[in-house]
């Protein structure tokens, strides 16, 4: 199959395939499946057929190209890119071009990737099936009555429905991990800081992180070789060597490795059996491959979730208040309400018209607790909270050097099945808002089929920049399973 | 009528002297053609993120090390949100709870009492980015509105008093001392014309009614363009909440603080629009910048960089060049550049009270009539120090030097070139002795007089002296005079 990213470059690199081969596979591909799924905002057919035709020529000429030369990419529609709109698949940005690329868009252009299009979202970000997009909802390509989930739903389904061999998705409680655990794909959101923000469209500063999305770890590890590193214009940015990350795979051998497993985490109200089996079952093969399975609490991962849902509103309430219609984003044409007057009146129904449903809630969550008032009541808790969840995690990597457990609930529900029910929403990133406050590596891999067929994946996790043992382990695991092989049939 | 304290605070933005805004790399230049010094950091474009400039930080700390502030060892950046056309972002960044100098206080000049000071308090100096401009284009009856984002993210120090000051004269003396402190450090240029000085006033009435202490509702005044209009402003204030309290009887506890702006053109303050509600700001740290850590040796390193505040500036002057304590604070307060070109001049002529003098009086008549500062002055320092040196030696005197001051300000000449211009030569003392010889011979009256015992008898021949040789010292005529009569 010549569906992955390393298969791609062997195919380039011995001539068995061109660059331009490849990303018209890629365009047909598109073409076939997205008027079903709705996995794809934007497609870039002349600017990628450009640097394909590119990529060849210089290949020709035997000059040297970039890691990723000639792969097509697909990039979440918040990240920068000055010839593709960046949409956040919301109203309020629908005609937005930025003037300058995200940092690890640059990156990807460095590697001579060719960049194909941007991906569905959940607006902002902000919702886990992908739903509530701008752009109406993608479907899942294992069954396309299923969510993909979310936010970077789109990134993932088209991953899975062999559009694209990789793609970037960004993570703030969970939306790289639990999308690829829904489309069976590989999904890893990097240490806090690992890669750059600059040009990531905020939602929640603190924890927004962009990661890489591909069927397998070593395809994964590729990507994020291409985009980490250190980079000025983000404070946040760590500055530390980037691993070669595609080397630090190349073994099977887990003997001495500890893995912690969250007792309690398994036996959590809402966890579906199949779920539970697959992390079982993950562990045997861990234990397979020589590590040895202990016990690790995470005594305060009950108020992860409520966590989460206090820190993320209050920086996204800030961070998206710049789509007011004045500078950013939709301007409403509506009459002026006299009570307002002309400014207010503009403020108000641009920013009504402009944002659906969930980011109204999520700005109005984050208002009301950053007010005064409230701020010690809740945003100013919520930092003491996470400040003693990073403690946890802490703790928990003295006794194991990897955490394993569930990275959704559930496998995928079915479209409109939570939508009514923002709780509900919020409960599917459980297991993964933790490594966000914590600001660690965490990956979900494929692990199982439930019965119905639809993908299961689990989530390791690992201390501050351990991405090289997170990608290791990940590897060993699919160097023993077939998970990461199937491929959805005809839903 | 009972008697009232005027109690005024200040809060003063100052621009401090960077290259490049506060988060990005953009330069805070004045004057340019709108819009034309943004990029997405300062324009708070989607995915944008700021990053610190140090420079400022280190401007910040010198300026509270100067006022006097501890300077804590963390410092972090937090977001005030509030929607206005011209704050891109929605928020601005500014500093809440841990500003970068905390606690500080400024001597000053007590109006009330010459040679006196007042201490003036400060509460705290905190760093933030500024926002743009906008432009009503009302009066031609266009609805639209322009706005110039060129100054989004240039650097500011907010500087708060305590509500120490109790006049007009108090706040404006804290204002000139400010400013000269902070164009003294290089810290701000602290020119109100491009509003790199802007000047907010709080100001109330403590009255005393029957022995009872009632305080008037505090009213902060904005918009304030020049020291002068700070004054006239607060004046104004004053009489006009004593009368509106005379009127209403209306208290602190009766009414919140207000708003008012100062109309220059028609000298009186003016009610500005009230919020429908109070402003929340809704702070919260800012997730895209990390805490600054400001470890002791970076505070000693900025410290270290401080030479000499202007009142230390004004003590030296009087203990290493004598100058008297008047003189000492005419030249500190010109500034910086002046206390420069001031020392220069005493050293290259020896003589720093000539120097002294010479500044207060032609100097600064000339930068007067023309209209320019010390550092376009035509004359350099070492130049006129010459000058006065050759006073000094007695090889020039008064009035021939004011000659050649003239000459050097129009010209661009060594003062050996300006003095051959103007015919001034050296005479030697024989060519002197036989001209002096000579007036005596001719009137023999005068050395009678002078054996007399009137020896101011001599002054009638320094004039014809001069008549015959303009070259001629009047001093050392004088001298040779008297030599020759007494033998
Ligand atoms: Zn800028």
């Amino acid at each position: 199959m010549l569906d992955s990213v390393s298969a791609i470059l062997n195919a380039l690199a011995s001539g068995d395939a061109s660059a331009r081969q490849i990303t018209e596979r890629s365009l047909d591909a598109i073409a076939q499946t997205d008027p079903k799924i709705n996995a794809v905002t934007h497609v870039a057919a002349e600017a990628a057929l450009a640097t394909a035709d590119d990529v060849d020529r210089r290949r020709a000429a035997g000059q040297p190209l970039g890691a990723l030369a000639g792969v097509p990419i697909a990039i979440k529609d918040l990240i920068c890119t000055t010839d593709m709109p960046t949409t956040c698949a919301s109203r309020m940005l629908r005609d937005f071009v930025p003037p300058y690329d995200a940092t690890v868009i640059r990156k990807l252009r460095d590697a001579d990737a060719v960049l194909i299009g941007k991906t569905n979202m959940d607006e902002f970000a902000m919702g886990a099936s992908n739903e509530t997009s701008a752009y109406g909802p993608t479907r899942n390509p294992w069954n396309h009555d299923r969510i993909p989930g979310g936010s970077s739903g789109g990134s993932a389904a088209t991953v899975a429905a062999g559009q694209v061999p990789a793609s970037l998705g960004s993570d703030t409680g969970g939306s790289i991990r639990q999308p690829a655990s829904h489309c069976g794909i590989t999904g890893l959101k990097p240490t806090y800081g690992r890669v750059s923000r600059y040009g990531l469209v905020a939602f929640a500063s603190s924890l927004d992180q962009i990661g890489p999305m591909a069927w397998s770890a070593e395809d994964v590890a590729l990507l994020l070789e291409t985009i980490a590193g250190y980079e000025p214009r983000d404070s946040t940015s760590l500055d530390t060597p980037v691993p070669e990350y595609s080397k630090a795979i190349q073994s099977a051998d887990l003997r001495g490795i500890k893995i912690g497993v969250l007792r309690d985490g398994l036996e959590q109200d809402g966890l579906d059996e199949s779920v539970r089996k697959s992390v079982t079952e993950a562990m045997q093969v861990f234990i397979d491959l020589g590590a040895e399975i202990v016990d690790v609490q995470l005594p305060h991962s009950q108020y992860w979730v409520p966590t989460y849902y206090v820190i993320a509103p209050c920086e996204a309430s800030s961070n998206l208040s710049r789509y007011d219609g004045a500078h950013y984003g939709h301007r409403s044409d509506a009459d002026i309400d006299p009570a307002d007057g002309p400014l207010l009146s503009m403020y108000r129904h641009s920013r009504q018209e402009g944002f659906g449903s969930e980011v109204k809630r999520r700005i109005m969550i984050g208002t009301y607790a950053l007010s005064t008032g409230y701020y010690d009541a809740y945003y100013n808790k919520a930092l003491k909270v996470r400040r003693l969840i990073r403690g946890d995690y802490d703790a928990a990597f003295q006794q194991a050097d990897l955490l394993l457990g569930p990275t959704a609930p559930t496998s995928a529900f079915a479209l409109g099945d939570k939508l009514d029910d923002p709780i509900q929403m919020y409960l599917c990133d459980l297991y993964t808002v933790g490594a966000n406050l914590a600001g660690i590596p965490a990956i979900s891999i494929p692990a199982g089929l439930d019965d119905s067929g639809l993908p299961i994946g689990v989530q390791l996790q690992a201390p501050a920049l351990e991405e090289s043992r997170l990608l290791f382990a990940a590897a060993a695991f699919q160097s023993q399973t077939q998970f990461h092989q199937l491929r959805p049939g005809k839903p | 009528m009972p008697q009232y304290e005027t109690i005024i605070g200040l809060e003063v933005h100052v621009q401090l002297k960077t290259d490049s805004k506060l988060f990005c790399g953009c330069s805070t230049q004045f004057g340019a053609p709108p819009n034309s010094q943004v990029c997405p950091v300062c324009l708070g474009m989607p995915g944008a993120l700021p990053v610190m400039n140090r420079q400022a930080i280190t401007l910040a700390v010198k300026a509270g090390l100067a006022l006097n502030c501890n300077i804590p060892p963390m410092t972090k950046w937090d977001r005030k949100q509030y929607f206005y056309p011209d704050l891109p972002k929605g928020y601005q960044i500014s500093q809440y709870d841990l500003p970068i100098c905390a606690d500080g206080f400024l001597d000053i000049d007590d109006p009330a009492s010459e040679g006196d000071t007042r201490r003036i308090g400060l509460i705290r100096a905190h760093l933030e980015e500024d926002a743009g401009k906008s432009q009503h284009d009302e009066a031609s009856g266009r609805q639209d509105s322009r706005i110039d984002l060129n100054r989004c993210g240039t650097p500011l120090l907010e500087i708060v008093s305590q509500p120490d000051m109790r006049s007009s004269a108090e706040a404006k003396n804290y204002l000139t001392e400010l400013k000269l402190l902070l164009t003294h450090l290089e810290v701000s240029d602290c020119e109100m014309q491009e509003g790199s000085l802007r000047v907010d006033a709080n100001i109330n009435l403590h009255l005393d009614v029957d022995g009872k202490k009632i305080a008037t509702p505090i009213v902060e005044v904005k918009n304030m363009n020049s020291f002068r209009a700070v004054e006239r402003a607060l004046d104004y204030e004053a009489e006009r909440q004593y009368a509106h309290w005379e009127e209403t009887g209306q208290t602190i506890k009766d009414a919140p603080k207000t708003t008012r702006g100062w109309d220059d053109s028609r000298e009186q303050t003016f009610a500005q629009r009230e919020k429908e509600e109070s402003a929340d700001y809704r702070y919260f740290p800012d997730p895209d910048l990390l805490p600054v850590r400001l470890p002791r040796s970076f505070i000693d390193q900025v410290r270290d960089t401080i030479q000499e505040t202007p009142a230390q500036a004004r003590d030296r002057l009087q203990t290493q060049h004598g100058l008297s304590a008047y003189d000492a604070d005419v030249i500190v307060n010109q500034g910086a550049a002046m206390l420069g070109y001031f020392e220069t001049v005493a050293d290259v002529s020896g003589d720093p009270k000539r120097a002294s003098s010479w500044i207060q009086q032609d100097v600064l008549r000339t930068l007067k009539e023309q209209e320019t500062s010390i550092e376009e002055f035509p004359i350099p320092a070492k130049r006129l120090g010459e000058l006065l040196g050759r006073v000094r030696s007695g090889d020039l005197d008064n009035n021939r030097a004011r000659d050649v001051f003239a000459y050097l300000i129009d010209n661009d000449s060594d003062v050996d070139s300006a003095c051959t211009a103007l015919g001034i030569e050296a005479v030697d003392s024989g060519e002197i002795e036989s001209l002096c010889q000579k007036l005596l011979d001719d009137n023999p009256q005068v050395v009678q007089d002078v054996r007399g015992g009137k020896q101011q008898a001599v002054g009638r021949l320094i004039g014809q002296a001069k008549k015959v040789n303009p070259n001629a010292n009047p001093q050392q005529v004088r001298e040779t005079l008297l030599k020759l009569i007494n033998g």
